[in-house]
């Protein structure tokens, strides 16, 4: 773009005209700030206002165009010019609701909005307008990996939505799990009795829809490309492979029944009237609405004992340590199967805490009134007896042993995701209690052909990870959702309702990658990452730090940005030690001459400046938030929005050291395995590269206490002002920095 | 206003002479002052209180309240039935409730009323006292006649049990019932705020079978009325009030303590907001005298 | 784990609990209990229950028939309906534990040293001879229960509140001779017995 032409808008509106100076601060903009003009207004978001800048926009008078007004989070409707870059100088959230309206506070509220209008000159000076993405393409096409309930669910309602969709199921046959029971629990009001399953006529809907293609006994070899512009290799039934493009992928790829022969104590494999669940659908599929049968001698069942919790929420060596979710409303529809047809079958639930999630409490309800008998226990064993099955028991409410005889034992094992192959397996601890996923997990689902590994990465205990809990379909792959039991435990209903949202989240990504534009959290952001191939020294520290994946190296081993995969999160540009990495809208020197634009006091003033890097996702908010709530903090403080703690990049603290800034503080996500943070990886890098900047403070012969790194919610509205507020007290406490000039 | 008129279920122990006849006494006043109107049930019966459950099971039981509701309703079908005694309250609406609900409780019950030539059909609503004054008089009209405010005085408003539960008044929470505190504040008295045994238990009938384990219930309920700075405790319950009012003696000789607290009726304190002299209100059947009431009452 | 411990079999079937069902009043609510225990915490002489009201409903589940029913639990109740406002499942407790009361007392094997049983079996014998409660004969049944010593004892320690209440005209000694009580009072006899009889004839037998 030609020559630099800021426009500097200043409004006068929500008390600014009576808090500020306006007047001085168009001032500044023009002298230091360097805009052709600076124009004020009464309301900068009214009909006029907006019609003021666009007609200044339009004429070329201004090709960069900073708001001097409210948070960029704020009037986003009213201030959207695409053609030109803006940056939004924060006067209102950032200044005067958070100063006290004293005359006293006058000067330093008046310093600090001129400071923000210095430091929006000089960002929006480093920005351009995003160019079109190149590698922009559409494919309206959906993979659906798996054909069970969830990935039939996925495929029906991309469909219904327009887009066809292909299902590739490694079985002989459609319907999952789901296929194979008698009855599934109600969904509907009163919610009391078993109701039918729904999978033939899903399955019917599948095979009737000329949008939607089948592929049994199939598998995915390889897959490549990106949202989009995918490329998945299936290997079909009849041993030819066929290559097919995809705009998105949902990975439907299921559970596992935990293997019941790792509970001996039970007696699963020693009798075969020790059933798993599924082992009880079987059954009542044979009895098909006449009596259950035993197995072991074809007796009429009159005595049945569920076990909840069978190998699961346990501690113990090889078995699951969390709750599969489903399985006591399970067992209480099983326990239906014979009371409904009998009810003088005994039946008898074993629970230590009965989780009845959605409208299981209605559920359960209902089963105690059809006499289902529920105690709350601990199985010990299972034995057998002269004449059947006898089952010891520790009841916790009557604190005794019981012994018992029973015709069938059920026990109500877990959900083991099929989630692939670990790809960070070797990266992790052995996981604390020795649990291990099945063998069968060595298989990839996906066979990737990226460079980080064959599937998605997992979270924990071997379930896919997910933004488990701000964003659940979202992956680490972009443009490939999780759905279903391989996300984490789920029963039928949850995955219908969960396989829904995945495929209205496929289309969204496809249709995001076709107009070359980002997929959450920055969805619509149309900028994407570049390099200078001059300084790169092709360390591939962008490749191996990006969270999603995004990033190949080409044949000289440059970085190869795969556009639709980014999620323009900034970490590649946080990670590069040369600083070759930029977007046209967010780049080092945005940040970098904001940073420098701040008007450092000498240190006889003893006014001292506090730089915050806030993470635009969860900390900014909460700071424009607390302002609304007049929560106060620091006038000395200059907070400047970034994409994600990982795209700091350490120049920036180092600059801002050497500038003269008291102190410095990082805000952003949390971490660790209940991460929130939005890029997934982005805030705990930004806590291992922030221990790095420790060392350049010593060699500066800096106190540690000057920079800060914080985890910080998107509800911290209290706590994020009084850390800033603590950081002033620090800076008080340690002194001014020495290198002021 | 129209005279309100109502069929009356006092109780055995409103009886003459018997341990709540003070409540009588002054629930008469309090209603001759409402022009409110109590039609006694002809040779009502008792209702088997709490305890009659052990040896009376569930139809016995029914039937003996059966019969009140029946005479009741053969005397005056369009009038409700009022009782100032909680457990009579209780007993009676539960078989009114019961038997409307349950087609063949109430068919057998009329089986059994049939042997004394009654039949009953559910056709009256049964009310205790209190929810007449709160919802056919109303707080306004009952300040209206307030001729001696009750100033000075500080009350512990115990609501007790079967008033507020299972049935309990309408609009008002098991936990925190209210109606009592504003009826004290409206008679000119100050509540105790914060009564935290407004609704504890005081043995009930357990007074009498295990005194021990129920004194030790009344003394929270008293030591609570003290701690909060009372002068008196009011109460709408004749259980309550026997068992608050005579066991404080024997309560202060095995804990140490030392309890007077004079425990009354809200229809008393009423009574003499409402200008009636101590006898009228039965002032002179405490116990434990309620000495600043007294006092107040034969003010000129 | 000793044998002497274990329950036997037979156990953790729905017998007993369908006796419940057939002869306890509001007994079909039983199987609704979840467990949670707030009846018990509800409970002013909670502390005094060998059982409280919830682990009965899982010994009734557990088929524990005999030590319910000659347990003195359910006679600790007072009435005061707490449990029953507090129930999350809406049971009406106070009912069922009256009920288990009153199904032991009519098998004959309620404790028969329970003070509250006693007593009931006092009260109820007074009011349904009148037809009202004849307060002053309650009260010396009630001193004398345990014998003539001990009624001696209590009448002697419950002297104070008896010159009180007859002080403050609460009490008539005439009672004790000259009490009419209802007129109706055969009508009333009449009435019980026919109802006990409908009472009994529904009772499902299920021995015992």
């Amino acid at each position: 773009m030609a020559e630099v032409k800021i426009g500097a808008y200043v409004c006068k509106g929500c008390g600014l005209g009576e808090r500020l100076d306006t007047q001085a601060l168009a001032a500044i903009a023009t002298r230091e700030g360097k805009a052709v003009f600076a124009k004020e207004h009464d309301v900068l978001c009214s009909q006029s206002g907006v019609e003021m800048i666009r007609k200044d926009i339009e004429a070329g008078e201004v090709n960069r165009v900073v708001l001097a007004a409210c948070s960029r989070r704020a009037k986003t409707d009213a201030f959207h010019f695409d053609t030109v870059a803006v940056s939004r100088c924060n006067l209102r959230e950032g200044v005067i609701w958070t100063q006290p309206d004293a005359d006293e506070a006058r000067e330093l509220t008046q310093e600090m909005g001129e400071d923000y209008v210095r430091m929006s000159c000089a960002e929006v000076k480093q920005m351009t307008p995003p160019r079109p993405n190149e590698q922009a393409e559409r494919n309206r096409h959906v993979l659906v990996v798996g054909g069970g309930i969830s990935g039939l669910t996925a495929a029906v309602e991309a469909s219904r939505a327009g887009y066809p969709a292909t299902i590739v199921e490694k079985g002989d046959a459609l319907g999952g799990w789901a296929a194979k029971l008698w009855r599934r629990v109600p969904t509907r009001a009163p919610y009391a009795d078993p109701r039918e399953t729904g999978v033939a006529e899903l399955i019917a809907e599948v095979e009737a829809d000329p949008n939607l293609t089948v592929y049994l006994n199939a598998t995915v070899t390889r897959t490549s490309g990106a949202p989009g512009r995918f490329a998945a290799d299936i290997a079909t039934e009849s041993g030819k492979t066929v290559t097919e493009n995809f705009g998105a992928i949902v990975q439907a790829s299921g559970f596992t029944p935990y293997d019941a022969n790792r509970l001996p104590e039970f007696g699963y494999g020693k009798s075969p009237d020790v059933v798993d669940q599924l082992g009880l659908e079987k059954l009542a599929r044979q009895a098909d609405g006449g009596p259950i049968k035993r197995p072991s001698d074809g007796k009429e069942v009159q005595s049945v004992l569920f076990i909840q919790c069978a190998g699961q929420r346990s501690q113990a060596e090889g078995h699951l340590s969390y709750c599969s979710g489903h399985c006591c409303n399970t067992s209480i529809k099983q326990a239906m199967y014979f009371k409904d047809r009998n009810p003088d079958v005994d039946t008898l639930v074993l629970y230590t805490d009965l989780r009845t999630p959605g409208k299981g409490e209605d559920l359960y309800r209902s089963g105690q009134r059809k006499g289902v008998i529920f105690t709350k226990g601990v199985a010990r064993e299972v034995k057998l007896g002269p004449d059947g099955l006898q089952v010891q028991f520790r009841d916790l409410i009557l604190d005794q042993e019981v012994s018992v005889d029973e015709d069938l034992v059920v026990l109500a094992t877990g959900m083991v995701a099929n989630s692939g192959v670990d790809i960070e397996a070797s990266l992790q601890k052995e996981a604390p209690n020795g649990e291990q996923a099945p063998a069968s997990q060595e298989v990839s689902v996906l066979n990737l052909d990226y460079r980080q590994g064959p599937d998605l990465p997992h979270l924990v205990h071997g379930f896919q990870d997910s933004h488990f809990i701000c964003f659940p379909y979202e992956t680490r792959r972009t443009g490939i959702y999780a759905t279903g039991p391989v996300r984490r435990p789920m029963d039928i209903a949850q995955a219908i309702e969960d396989a829904t949202g995945a495929a209205l989240k496929a289309i969204q990504a496809l249709e995001n990658a076709a107009q070359g534009r980002a997929a959450h959290p920055r969805s619509g952001d149309l900028s994407f990452p570049s390099f200078h191939r001059d300084g790169c020294t092709q360390c591939k520290r962008c490749t191996v730090e990006c969270p999603f994946g995004a990033i190949d190296e080409d044949e000289q081993r440059y970085p190869l940005f795969n556009e639709a995969r980014c999620r323009r999160c900034g970490t590649c540009m946080g990670a590069c030690p040369v600083r070759v990495i930029y977007f046209d809208n967010y780049s080092i020197d945005t940040v970098g001459q904001q940073i420098k634009a701040v008007d450092m006091p000498e240190e006889s003033q003893e006014k001292p400046r506090i730089l915050v890097l806030a993470c635009e996702n969860d900390a900014y908010p909460a700071l424009d938030m607390a302002a609304m709530n007049r929560v106060g903090y620091s006038a000395y403080a200059r907070v400047i929005p970034v994409r994600c703690l990982g795209s700091v990049n350490s120049i920036w603290v180092t600059d801002a050291l050497n500038g003269g800034y008291d102190g410095i503080m990082l805000m952003g996500c949390q971490k660790g395995d209940n991460y929130q943070c939005h890029f997934v990886k982005g805030s705990e890098l930004a806590h291992d590269r922030m221990s790095k900047v420790y060392d350049t403070l010593e060699q500066l012969q800096l106190e540690k206490d000057r920079v800060e790194t914080h985890e910080v919610a998107i509800t911290d509205i209290q706590r994020a002002p009084r850390l800033i507020e603590a950081m002033a007290e620090t800076v008080k406490r340690v002194g001014p920095s020495p290198f002021k000039f | 206003m129209a005279k309100k008129e109502y069929m009356f279920y006092p109780g055995c122990s409103s009886e003459r002479l018997a341990s709540a006849s003070n409540y009588e006494i002054s629930a008469q006043a309090m209603c001759d002052v409402l022009d409110i109107r109590l039609n006694e049930i002809p040779d009502w019966n008792c209702c088997g209180a709490s305890i009659g459950y052990a040896v009376g099971g569930e139809l016995p039981r029914l039937a003996l309240s059966a019969r009140n509701l029946a005479i009741a309703e053969r005397e005056h079908p369009e009038q409700d039935i009022v009782a100032t005694c909680a457990a009579c309250w209780l007993a009676t609406r539960e078989a009114r409730d019961r038997l409307e609900e349950d087609g063949v409780l109430m068919r057998e019950a009329n089986e059994a009323l049939a042997e004394a030539g009654l039949k009953y059909e559910a056709k009256q609503r049964v009310r205790h006292m209190v929810e007449v004054l709160i919802e056919d008089v109303g707080y306004e009209e009952l300040g209206r006649h307030v001729k001696k405010p009750l100033s000075g005085i500080k009350i512990a408003g115990y609501v007790g049990c079967q008033t507020n539960r299972p049935f309990g008044i309408e609009g008002e929470s098991f936990e925190n019932p209210k109606y009592l505190d504003k009826l004290v504040e409206i008679m000119g008295a100050e509540p105790v705020e914060k009564y935290d045994k407004k609704v504890a238990c005081c043995g009930g009938a357990l007074g009498f079978s295990e005194p021990e384990k129920s004194q030790a219930l009344i003394k929270d309920i008293v030591e609570a009325a003290y701690d909060g700075g009372a002068d008196m405790i009011v109460t709408p319950c004749p259980m309550c009030q026997l068992n608050v009012e005579i066991y404080q003696n024997q309560i202060n000789k095995k804990y140490r303590t030392k309890f007077e607290i004079p425990v009354l009726y809200y229809s008393q304190i009423m009574g003499v907001a409402y200008g009636k002299t101590s006898k009228e209100v039965g002032l002179d059947g405490q116990i434990i005298r309620a000495r600043k009431l007294e006092e107040l009452a034969e003010k000129g | 784990m000793s044998d002497l411990d274990t329950v036997m079999v037979k156990k953790y079937r729905n017998n007993f609990l369908k006796e419940v069902e057939a002869n306890v009043e509001e007994g079909e609510w039983v199987k609704m209990c979840m467990q949670c225990g707030v009846c018990a915490g509800s409970c002013p002489l909670g502390p005094y229950w060998e059982h409280p009201p919830q682990e009965i409903f899982m010994m009734i589940r557990a088929g524990k028939r005999d030590e319910i029913l000659r347990s003195s639990s359910m006679w600790m109740c007072t009435s005061c309906y707490n449990c029953i406002v507090r129930c999350p499942r809406e049971l009406p407790i106070t009912h069922i534990m009256h009920g288990l009361a009153h199904y032991a007392e009519r098998l004959g094997i309620a404790p028969k040293q329970n003070p509250t049983r006693k007593f009931a079996r006092i009260f109820w014998g007074n009011l349904t001879k009148a037809g009202r409660v004849n307060e002053p004969v309650l009260g010396v049944g009630l001193y004398f229960m345990n014998g003539f010593k001990e009624g001696i004892r209590t009448t002697l320690k419950m002297a104070p509140v008896g010159m009180g209440m007859m002080k403050t005209k609460r009490f008539n000694p005439f009672a004790f001779m000259f009490y009419r009580g209802c007129k109706g009072k055969k009508d009333i006899h009449k009435i019980i017995k026919k109802a006990r009889e409908l009472e009994l004839a529904k009772a499902a037998k299920f021995g015992g």
